[in-house]
């Protein structure tokens, strides 16, 4: 197996009853990359999400993410990846410092490791002196960096972001891109879902999903260049548009 | 009574506690006009929209909607006015034409009255009149919510971020519909965090804490962004953006979707910047100027602090 | 007027496309009758007893046959004394009798040291007080028929509920639970939903009065307590056999305030409330307990101490309680109730009053 490929899949499909909500999509993520997946409401994202989380199983197909199969390895991978959405990463009546425990509990981290991947982190976001403050109380572009920080406390292979950066003022969120970024050049792989063709922007490669089907995939720039659109928000227009799922 | 003027507001403060949700807002929206206010969450845009539709009060200051006051005429104010909030405001256990009749009572009207209005809209939620609108999809959803908000023909709208949580595609067909009812003389005033969205809107405000950080067209707004500006492009980005924050001449750098934006001195030498960056090993380095957009624009005035002579 | 029909038929709606809470609401009354009524009585049924008799006399066996033959008592045999503790242990049995070694002449004679001294003991397995109280006196009862010697101690006798059927204590207290479950909580939700919804923003900024969405929300909940109304009743009269001979305009009417009044409590609930949650929270446990509590339904209010006695004034379940309590079983006519009438009117006056004042046309 080719260890640079932290996501691959075959031909994955997902059925509900005589619905096909997945339609054999198959792509691979290598290690590092910023990969942004995109789709419109109903394509199939959400679907396609699970099954490489290992939060469900494909009806057929096959695959591998972060070396696991998942067919069968549902658990492992659960392990080895990290997981950040909008809506729901911490607790905001915790303190920071509970908050991290708490993650690093789950993910079975030793006390020694918890303490210095602790340190470790206060110190890269210089959040040293909030470690006992409600995570309720910091500002909203404090809370997120916490949370792809905790999201990356095990160190998994594979980071899956769910819209993360949707309603931030642009200052934060470019904070945000620049902790990404950074993971990214430390060999941690990026997946990004999101509606949001700027968001889009900031990806080393994207697909887009309409109908349960991957109708393309590159990076930014040459998907532009393929479908002569000046923006990504025109590329998924032209793609989407003929969409019969969603309504 | 000025017609000319859908929306006025003269120094609107909202305080909760401590937080200062509002600081004296001054802005003003003539009839007619698709007018976007455009800031991230917890900008004040949501309490601006409860103050203007009357739900609450203000501390200080005072808005008139249609020449009327907020605080003393909201009666009258509520029967001309369509209101559309941030969450999904229809109820999910009804159909789409039982949503519709109810809110058409509510406004002591009927569907026909506001047909020429509505039908353009409906038209492409009646395959789905049946269903729950809690079944409907994103865009439907808005779409349904638009055609309540508009069933008793209100003179000024007011949408809160009605593009959120919905899809390229159908974002792009719902700032079509308001184009069209702006056509029929209604005026908008429209929220969204999506700084792409400002260019649909005749004229728009930044707004950011509560405070404007300037108000003008689209085109404007980005005229004035008045630094120079360069796109950065290479193999090794995060790694381009350090070396970028370490080189003087260069005052700012951030990250930019595909590239990094630079925005530099005036007498910055890109040719020498690129130089030394191969000099310190980085490869393809693609280095040209660029011309500021809407988002260059909000971070320079979120660091700088409101322009005054927008707001007075 | 055409406005209000719709805002009625609205809420109608959501009533019947939440079939599950609907189904919850009409069968909440049925389950709580029949619970209450049959299987957590507090009536004495089935004890079990065994007998300690050195000698078995004829007396000694017509008072065991006299016992045998009531429906309330199992006959489980003679017993040794000293298994006594055994038996009663093993929970074989919920009580013994014994008889005195020489019972017939005690009874016979009258005179002298005799009488102070007790033919006839009773052990009760009291683990539930319960049981034991009202079983030993039930057993007292039977066994004095035969021996009019112990007609030194009072005889009772209890009136309006002679079998002391606890269905009859229940009946008004669940119509008391059930009316504040329905129309204070279910209001209270369904008013704080819209809140929660957003679709509450809208609603304000109609040029619709809030008052007239505030009563189209009640009148559905008012019809559905009719209908739990009419099923308490026919349940407590025809399943429950509860007597029901007074007042039937009384009955019904102080009803309806009540419902009106429980209506008032939600409507005040929503005004405080911002979430469903606490919406259920606050109905739950401020309205419930103390209806539990306090209203006279479980413990009897005069049994309590003074100011919990006081407390339980401002409870309007218990006045309703009181209300129906004397309608239903002691049959009396509505002006003997005319004191928890006017209580309630009062009550219901007020609340309707308060809840109209906070409840705002503006979001704060």
């Amino acid at each position: 197996m080719d260890r640079n490929k932290v996501i691959s899949v075959k031909n994955l499909s997902k059925k509900f009853g005589e619905f096909l909500a997945v339609d054999r999509i198959s792509f691979e993520v290598e290690r590092g990359e910023i990969f942004g997946f995109l789709g419109a409401n109903g394509a199939g994202k959400t679907t396609a999400m699970r099954m490489l989380c290992g939060l469900s199983y494909p009806t057929s197909g096959s695959g591998t993410v972060a070396g696991y199969d998942i067919m069968t390895q549902g658990e492992e991978i659960k392990r080895h990846i990290g997981y950040m959405s909008q809506r729901f990463s911490l607790y905001e009546d915790l303190t920071v410092w509970e908050n991290i425990r708490l993650y690093a509990g789950i993910y079975g981290l030793t006390r020694r490791q918890t303490l210095r991947r602790t340190v470790e982190l206060l110190d890269r976001l210089q959040f040293r002196s909030e470690i006992h403050t409600l995570v309720g109380l910091l500002p909203l572009g404090w809370k997120q960096k916490l949370a792809f920080s905790v999201a990356t406390l095990h160190h998994p292979e594979v980071i899956f972001l769910d819209e993360p950066t949707g309603g931030v003022d642009p200052i934060t969120r470019r904070q945000f891109w620049e902790l990404i970024y950074e993971a990214s050049a430390a060999g941690t792989t990026i997946f990004v879902t999101t509606h949001y063709m700027d968001e889009a922007e900031y990806c080393s490669r994207v697909s887009i999903m309409v109908d349960g089907q991957i109708r393309a995939l590159a990076a930014p720039a040459e998907l532009k260049r393929q479908f002569a659109a000046q923006t990504m928000d025109e590329v998924f227009r032209i793609l989407a548009r003929d969409a019969k799922r969603g309504e | 009574m000025d017609t000319l003027k859908a929306i006025e507001i003269r120094g609107l403060t909202k305080r909760y506690g401590s937080v200062v949700a509002l600081d004296r807002i001054r802005l003003e929206v003539y009839r007619g006009e698709l007018f976007g206010l455009i800031g991230p969450d917890g900008a004040g845009k949501t309490t601006l929209f409860r103050l203007l539709t009357t739900l609450i009060d203000p501390d200080e200051g005072q808005a008139s909607v249609n020449g009327m006051d907020t605080a003393t005429e909201y009666r009258n104010i509520r029967k001309t006015i369509g209101y559309m909030p941030g969450r999904f405001s229809l109820y999910p256990d009804l159909t789409v034409d039982e949503n519709l009749a109810f809110f058409a009572a509510l406004f002591e009207t009927n569907l026909h009255d506001s047909r020429d209005l509505i039908d353009p809209i409906y038209r492409q939620i009646k395959p789905f009149r049946t269903r729950r609108a809690g079944k409907l999809s994103g865009g439907m959803k808005q779409k349904l919510a638009l055609c309540c908000a508009l069933i008793h023909r209100p003179t000024v709208l007011f949408l809160d971020e009605p593009t959120t949580g919905v899809d390229a595609v159908s974002r792009s067909e719902f700032w079509d519909m308001l184009a069209e009812l702006k056509a029929k003389e209604i005026s908008i005033l429209v929220s969204t965090p999506y700084m792409d969205e400002a260019n649909r809107c005749d004229r728009i405000a930044l707004i950011n804490e509560g405070r404007i950080l300037g108000i003008d067209t689209p085109q404007g707004i980005v005229t004035d962004f008045d630094t120079p500006l360069y796109a950065l492009n290479g193999s090794d980005m995060f790694g381009l953006l350090k070396a970028a924050r370490r080189y003087t001449g260069i005052r700012k750098c951030y990250p930019f979707g595909q590239t990094h934006h630079l925005v530099t001195d005036a007498d910055f030498d890109a040719a020498r910047f690129t130089e030394s960056l191969t000099a310190e090993g980085f490869s393809s380095i693609e280095l040209y100027p660029v011309e500021a957009g809407i988002e260059d624009v909000f971070i320079q005035r979120m660091e700088n602090g409101p322009e005054q002579s927008h707001i007075g | 007027m055409g406005n209000f029909v719709s805002f009625v038929r609205k809420e109608m709606l959501h009533i019947i496309r939440d079939p599950r809470t609907m189904l919850i609401v009409l069968l909440m009354p049925i389950v709580q009758m029949l619970l209450f009524g049959f299987a957590i009585s507090t009536e004495i049924n089935n004890i079990d007893f065994a007998v300690v008799a050195p000698k078995q006399s004829e007396t000694i066996r017509r008072q065991v046959e006299r016992l045998a033959v009531n429906d309330y008592f199992t006959f489980k045999g003679y017993i040794a004394p000293q298994t006594i503790d055994d038996v009663l242990r093993r929970g074989d049995v919920d009580a013994v009798v014994v008889f005195a070694n020489d019972y017939d002449r005690r009874i016979t004679d009258t005179s002298g040291a005799n009488r102070s001294r007790p033919a006839i003991q009773l052990i009760f397995d009291a683990s539930n007080p319960n049981i034991a109280t009202s079983g030993s006196g039930y057993i007292q009862r039977v066994l004095q028929q035969e021996s009019p010697l112990t007609a030194a101690m009072p005889e009772t006798h209890t009136m309006y509920n002679p079998q002391m059927k606890s269905a009859y204590n229940f009946v008004p207290g669940i119509m008391g639970l059930i009316f504040l479950l329905i129309c204070a909580m279910m209001t209270s939700i369904s008013i704080v939903r819209e809140k929660e919804t957003g679709t509450m923003e809208v609603l304000l900024v109609s040029p619709a009065r809030p008052l007239q969405i505030i009563f189209s929300k009640m009148i559905p909940y008012f019809l559905l307590s009719c209908i739990n109304l009419m099923t308490i009743l026919l349940l407590a009269r025809f399943a429950l056999e509860v007597p029901m001979t007074g007042s039937m305009f009384g009955l019904i009417g102080i009803s309806l305030l009540y419902i009106l009044l429980a209506l008032a409590l939600g409507l005040f609930i929503s005004t405080i409330a911002r979430t469903q949650v606490a919406a259920m929270l606050v109905s739950g446990m401020v309205l419930l307990m103390p209806v539990i509590m306090l209203s006279g339904m479980a413990f009897p209010v005069e049994n309590m101490p003074g100011v919990l006695r006081a407390v339980s004034c401002i409870v309007p379940a218990r006045w309703y309680i009181d209300a129906m309590r004397k309608l239903m079983i002691e049959g009396v006519h509505f002006d003997a109730v005319l004191k928890e009438f006017l209580v309630l009117t009062a009550m219901t006056a007020i609340l309707v009053t308060v809840a109209l004042k906070k409840f705002k046309d503006k979001l704060e």
